[in-house]
């Protein structure tokens, strides 16, 4: 109530009550639990200074766990979208048995904890794993390498690329298709000219989450990867590596370049969705 | 209805319109491959290595005297972080869901932060706030408070990284429910209080109850964010996750697996339920069920 004169044109008037409560709440546990400790690392980051960040990021070490990370993550990331399309659109447009049980499993890898993730595709891909034996024989290795890796990341960021997709594909309009195909088009020249132009948008934005999740993956990685420095250690494990060397600004450092990527991922997907509300808006 | 005027068509535009059969059928299995591979056998796994030692190791693993504090642990955080996460969600959700107000986005924004951070960077946060060189470090001693690895620092890395869970399920469903019965309420005559927890609850109980569920699933198989503040301290506080990784390092790898298969069983439940939200709503019995 004491808000309502202040606040008159920071809030739209409402007859519901509880606004100011619920927001100062809100608001106050936001910045005890999430704002207020990113402060601190932003604190200490910037006490490093930009060239500061420059020369943990060069250190060799880093560098190679940065480039592991960041191309492991991306490359999971388009195998996901290849594939994340291929199962949306069967969930979506194709009835057969088992689709429902199909469907509520796509969910696992979000709530699979990672540590059961990692520990289960670390013993699938051992050499003599369910997976790692048969491999092994055709001279392929996938554990401890960053073929390892890009196992573990396409399993984090698939149903990103799934359920960003799923609902675009339910909506797409399918007398567009029929129109199409009467109009003498391929069933792929359809496919290719009318259904994927307004998936691209989702597209990108499940490329872009599937790639963020990536890129701060840890727990399903580090069992499978067996944390060889400089050829499979991803960027998360630099950070507790040099927390336990109580390397509090190096663990710094690496955090700090790993969060701008993640903000600038963030921007990017929202922007994507903005695009995508405006396409789809236009039609 | 036009392709009877159209004699010249030989298949109906809706079978033109799809792929033919044996594409289907391709596709299809494509699919459910790619899924067996990356999925159903990761899932599969857990419970074979969990029970490869017969039914007896199973359990023995489970009421091992580290395992059995894992799990007291892990229920303890659980206890400490559902709760609130669940309250202000709930909060966040009215404020961002019946008013209009300068900043909103910009709210939503940050309520989603935790989500993008990654779970060491969520760890890494704690120990510089807490830690002994950190900003409120020498306070906490000064208070003889132990944050970090100890049991609040365990809680607080959890609280961050579930903090959206809850709100991210309320805030689209009550937006699209709108405000017009709680104003009905109101003018009748109850009170906000009274207007709240006999209108707008019952419409969101089942979107409240996924999202704790959700939240109660990521808290207790939070790994990345508890290990860094943790410290990794055998039997005092050690989660059920960080205890997996303990036991499969030491080669233990049917007792990791299955103390690993009580996560993954919480998994299955999260999902069942899920799945039988959009069944519900799917068939319109609740109208107003998540998703």
């Amino acid at each position: 109530m004491t808000l309502s004169i202040a606040g008159a044109a920071f809030k739209k008037p409402s007859a519901l009550p509880g606004f100011a409560p619920a927001l100062g709440a809100t608001v106050l546990y936001l910045t005890l639990i999430v704002l207020l400790p990113l402060g601190a690392l932003i604190a200490k980051a910037s006490t490093l200074g930009f060239a500061g960040l420059w020369a943990v990021a060069m250190e060799p070490r880093v560098l190679a766990a940065l480039k592991t990370t960041f191309g492991v993550s991306f490359a999971a990331a388009l195998i996901d979208v290849v594939f994340g399309a291929i199962v949306a659109w069967t969930l979506t447009r194709y009835r057969f048995p088992g689709r429902r049980l199909v469907d509520a499993l796509v969910d696992l890898p979000f709530a699979l904890p990672t540590a059961v993730a990692g520990i289960a595709l670390a013993a699938l891909y051992a050499p003599n794993g369910w997976l790692g034996a048969p491999l092994a024989a055709i001279g392929v290795k996938v554990a401890f390498t960053r073929l390892g890796i890009l196992v573990a990341l396409t399993f984090v960021g698939l149903p990103f690329v799934v359920r960003t997709v799923q609902p675009l594909i339910e909506e797409l309009d399918k007398e567009l298709e029929e129109a199409s195909a009467t109009l003498g088009a391929s069933r792929l020249r359809t496919l290719l000219r009318v259904a994927l132009p307004p998936l691209i948008p989702a597209l990108l934005a499940g490329l872009a989450l599937a790639f963020a999740r990536g890129v701060g993956e840890y727990g399903s990685v580090i069992f499978i990867a067996g944390n060889i420095a400089y050829v499979s250690e991803i960027a998360p494990l630099l950070v507790v590596v040099k927390l336990e060397e109580y390397d509090y600004a190096g663990a710094t450092g690496v955090a700090a370049i790993m969060l701008a990527v993640s903000f600038v991922m963030l921007l990017t997907i929202n922007l994507l969705h903005a695009w995508s509300r405006r396409r789809l808006g236009d039609v | 209805m036009s392709e009877i005027g159209l004699p010249t068509v030989l298949l109906s535009p809706r079978q033109v319109a799809s792929e033919s059969i044996g594409v289907r059928r391709l596709l299809i299995a494509v699919a459910l491959g790619f899924l067996t591979l990356f999925l159903v056998l990761p899932l599969a796994i857990v419970f074979s290595e969990a029970l490869s030692r017969g039914p007896v190791a199973y359990v023995a693993a489970l009421l091992d005297p580290d395992a059995r504090a894992a799990i007291a642990l892990t229920l303890t955080v659980a206890a400490i972080v559902v709760p609130l996460n669940a309250a202000f969600g709930i909060a966040a959700a009215w404020a961002i869901a019946k008013f209009d107000f300068v900043g909103k986005n910009l709210l939503i924004t940050l309520i989603d932060l935790p989500l993008s951070v990654s779970p060491v960077v969520a760890g890494l946060v704690f120990v510089l706030t807490f830690g002994a060189q950190g900003l409120l470090g020498p306070w906490a001693a000064a208070h003889g408070l132990q944050i970090i690895f100890a049991l609040p620092g365990v809680a607080l890395a959890t609280l961050f990284i579930t903090f959206p869970f809850v709100a991210r399920e309320l805030i689209p469903l009550m937006q699209q429910i709108g405000s017009a019965e709680e104003e009905v309420a109101l003018t009748l005559g109850a009170s906000g209080w009274k207007t709240f927890l006999t209108v707008t609850l019952p419409n969101v109980k089942w979107a409240l109850l996924y999202g704790v569920l959700l939240c109660d699933a990521r808290a207790m198989g939070e790994f990345g964010a508890v290990s860094v503040v943790s410290g990794h301290i055998r039997g005092l506080t050690n989660t059920i996750p960080l205890q997996v990784e303990i036991l499969y390092n030491e080669y233990d790898v049917a007792g990791a697996f299955s103390l690993a298969s009580l996560l993954a069983f919480l998994a299955l439940v999260t999902l069942g339920f899920k799945s039988w939200l959009e069944w519900r709503s799917d068939r319109g019995v609740a109208g107003q069920a998540a998703r």
